[in-house]
């Protein structure tokens, strides 16, 4: 193994093989594009996976975004009250949960929830070679199968992040409010002066439409391309996970940057 | 093609996701209450802005009247330029005194004005000419030191 020039040459085949999926999953992306006419003229194909991948997870997402919300409220308070303006506890729960926590923290759990069962869903139906008969019948598996997946976790993610911010506020009043008693009147027209519909939440929902793409655009790309084997399939609902969570962390920094650049 | 359960559901997570936005636009954000349909532009020049921000409120009596829509320097007279969005309900009188506050302690700053009573009302695209800089908390401390030690001199 210590031969340098083994070393290298795997090193090379580890480039090449990244680079060559990273131009497959393009190309793939130009053809989800090209073929999804099908995905809106035949609307319940895109509507079922709205069902799986948004209706789903409507739980998980709610229920978290409720905690994530108490314990904002919970840490907030304890930070704010050293400085005497408690007040301001609803500014900092909103603008937290609009401008980053909604949008990021959601589509992280959206991508293990329903990224992974579209990875598994494909991968499974390439293994069981369900997608070379539909290409025998004469039907693009892409336009069938894929365009509709992808385009349901599109429309899912930016409501699925709204719905996660606005339980999130809904969790730091009730922590803020109702347990701790910090004023109505202030909590709420704090936030409402602090918080620009579109400078904070137009934006939290511009980022959420970007990590829908690209996480749907990871989950059925890992899913066509998967080994069609059991080991195959597993892998790739992991790199599914990996790849998104990574995608979207790195994804919210350049759209952070170009938004809120702090004028 | 027919109606069945699976649509129900997916109306249900849209109207859902759709309240949620409706909250975040009208209840979190101030879309409904700060929304400035119709407004002028008004400017005023100040030696110093201290940290006032872009977006940040212009108040009259402590009601939003507005909102600063551009700051930026004068080369020429070394003077920072306030560009100003008002309401175009209220309008003010040309003698209109702006000055810049801070609300609280640590609180953001803000533009104030404080009316004058000219009969002549200020057009879109005035100048405001009487204006207050922000105020430095080391040169208060420091003018604060100085008459300390001069009081200190004609005691003795």
């Amino acid at each position: 193994m210590a031969d340098p020039a083994a070393l290298l040459r795997k090193l090379g085949h580890a480039v090449t093989e990244r680079v060559w999926r990273l131009g497959f999953a393009a190309r793939f992306f130009v053809a989800i594009i090209i073929y999804s006419g099908a995905s809106f003229r035949r609307l319940h194909l895109t509507l079922r996976e709205v069902f799986f991948s948004g209706v789903l997870s409507l739980l998980i997402i709610t229920v978290s975004g409720l905690f994530v919300g108490l314990v904002l409220g919970l840490q907030g308070y304890e930070t704010l009250q050293r400085y005497g303006s408690t007040e301001a506890l609803g500014v900092l729960v909103a603008l937290s949960l609009t401008r980053e926590l909604g949008p990021v923290v959601a589509a992280l759990l959206f991508a293990s929830r329903a990224g992974s069962s579209v990875t598994a869903e494909i991968g499974l139906m390439k293994a069981t070679e369900q997608l070379k008969a539909m290409d025998m019948m004469a039907v693009n598996p892409i336009a069938r199968v894929v365009a509709p997946r992808f385009w349901g976790g599109v429309i899912s993610m930016p409501l699925l992040a709204a719905l996660f911010s606005a339980m999130g506020v809904l969790g730091g009043w009730l922590i803020g409010v109702v347990f701790i008693g910090v004023d109505e009147g202030a909590f709420w027209s704090q936030m409402q002066a602090g918080v620009d519909f579109r400078f904070d939440v137009w934006n939290g929902v511009i980022k959420s439409f970007v990590f829908g793409v690209a996480v749907s655009l990871i989950a059925v790309f890992e899913g066509y391309d998967s080994v069609p084997t059991a080991e195959g399939v597993s892998r790739a609902i992991t790199r599914t996970v990996v790849t998104s969570a990574l995608a979207i962390l790195a994804l919210d920094f350049v759209l952070t940057s170009f938004m809120f650049r702090g004028a | 093609m027919n109606r069945s359960v699976l649509d129900l559901w997916v109306g249900f997570f849209v109207a859902l996701g759709i309240a949620a936005l409706l909250f975040l636009a009208l209840k979190v954000g101030n879309l409904s209450s700060a929304h400035l349909s119709e407004t002028y532009v008004l400017q005023a020049k100040f030696d110093n802005i201290g940290g006032l921000k872009v977006r940040g409120p212009v108040k009259s009596a402590g009601v939003v009247v507005g909102r600063i829509a551009d700051i930026r320097f004068d080369a020429a007279t070394y003077e920072a330029i306030v560009t100003m969005n008002i309401d175009g309900r209220y309008r003010f009188p040309k003698d209109t005194f702006a000055a810049i506050y801070t609300s609280g302690l640590l609180g953001e700053q803000f533009v104030g004005f404080d009316v004058g009573g000219d009969e002549k009302m200020l057009n879109a695209g005035d100048t405001i000419h009487k204006t207050q800089s922000a105020v430095v908390l080391e040169k208060l401390i420091s003018q604060f030191l100085f008459n300390k030690a001069a009081e200190g001199q004609d005691q003795k």
